[in-house]
């Protein structure tokens, strides 16, 4: 199916988040996820189905002020 | 020194993680400068350059406290979305809350403020509101289970210092109590001794230290700065005077003018 990360369309197998995050090279990555603007915790990304056109967000600790 | 949040910091002095000329030199500007808490944010990752993870482990070896900020958020959802992520990825419940009102000043919304500030205390976050001088939002702001207040000096990045030194007196002396943190717009050191002075609980700069010339010498010179006004404001300072008073006692002056 075709999602959105970061801004970037991307064309996945997954069917959930926590699969889609190994697919995308994510696996060893400290980072939090959100799904079409929702914090999706680490715990509930398994049960997190996604669906054609969704958007993701996955963001890491960065420098700030 | 007042707690936040139950935390005693060791220093008055938050220092932000961003625009240093190098890794090396953010570590030294860390250790010279004696900060006790470290501002970081969250932005996009990519699966390949893993740069979170780099800064991640730079981060950790400064052994300081850390405090995620919404930074850049301009809605309430954005901010409560971001705070939630922070939460997951730094093991905190401490944030920055940053709600943008007005992109030229970077000005706080406060109505998006007070409203994020509501929903995420209530959810056990402790929130450390980035708000203005405002003596009403401030009250809403502790209303909404703040219990920290973290007052501009003047716009983010800008170095003018303490814009609203009335309107930053007035805030201190009506919510005496309160822990409050002097944040952004501080320039130079002296800025920052004038907020400890006026009584303020710590500051945060960022902008500062990293954009001097030679930022290990600014952190170094905001450490004695923010030691300086912290010491002169519990020395108990003289009140001014209107008037002239000489220092050397009159009392036994040689008279020497016999022209008179």
């Amino acid at each position: 199916m075709n999602i959105v990360v970061n801004g970037e369309n991307k064309k996945i197998t997954s069917l959930n988040l926590q699969q889609a995050m190994s697919e995308l090279g994510y696996k060893k990555v400290k980072c939090a996820t959100a799904l079409n603007g929702q914090f999706v915790s680490v715990e509930d990304r398994n049960i997190t189905t996604l669906k054609e056109g969704d958007k993701i967000e996955v963001v890491s600790p960065q420098q700030g002020g | 020194m007042k707690k936040f949040y139950g935390i005693e910091i060791e220093s008055p002095l938050m220092l932000g993680t961003a625009q240093y000329p190098s890794p090396s030199i953010l570590i030294s500007c860390f250790n010279k400068s004696k900060a006790s808490v470290a501002t970081v944010s969250l932005r996009r990752e990519s699966s390949t350059s893993q740069s979170g993870n780099n800064f991640w482990s730079i981060i950790k070896k400064l052994n300081v406290r850390i405090l995620p900020n919404t930074a850049g958020c301009h809605t309430v959802k954005e901010a409560i979305t971001t705070a939630h992520m922070a939460r997951e990825i730094f093991s905190t419940k401490w944030i920055k809350l940053e709600v943008i009102g007005e992109e030229d000043t970077l000005q706080p919304d406060v109505f998006g403020l007070v409203e994020a500030s509501k929903i995420l205390s209530d959810e056990g976050f402790e929130v450390f509101p980035y708000t203005t001088e405002d003596l009403v939002v401030a009250e809403k702001l502790l209303n909404a289970g703040c219990k920290v207040l973290m007052p501009w000096g003047s716009p983010i990045g800008s170095g003018q210092g303490l814009n609203n030194i009335f309107g930053l007196k007035a805030l201190r002396s009506h919510f005496p109590e309160i822990p409050m943190v002097i944040d952004a717009g501080i320039g130079v050191p002296s800025h920052a001794t004038k907020a400890m002075e006026l009584g303020f609980d710590a500051v945060l700069l960022n902008t500062a230290v990293a954009k001097a010339r030679d930022p290990i010498m600014m952190a170094e010179a905001f450490s004695y700065a923010i030691l300086s006004g912290s010491l002169g404001k519990k020395a108990d300072p003289m009140e001014p005077r209107e008037m002239a008073v000489p220092s050397t006692p009159i009392f036994g002056k040689a008279f020497l003018d016999y022209d008179q």
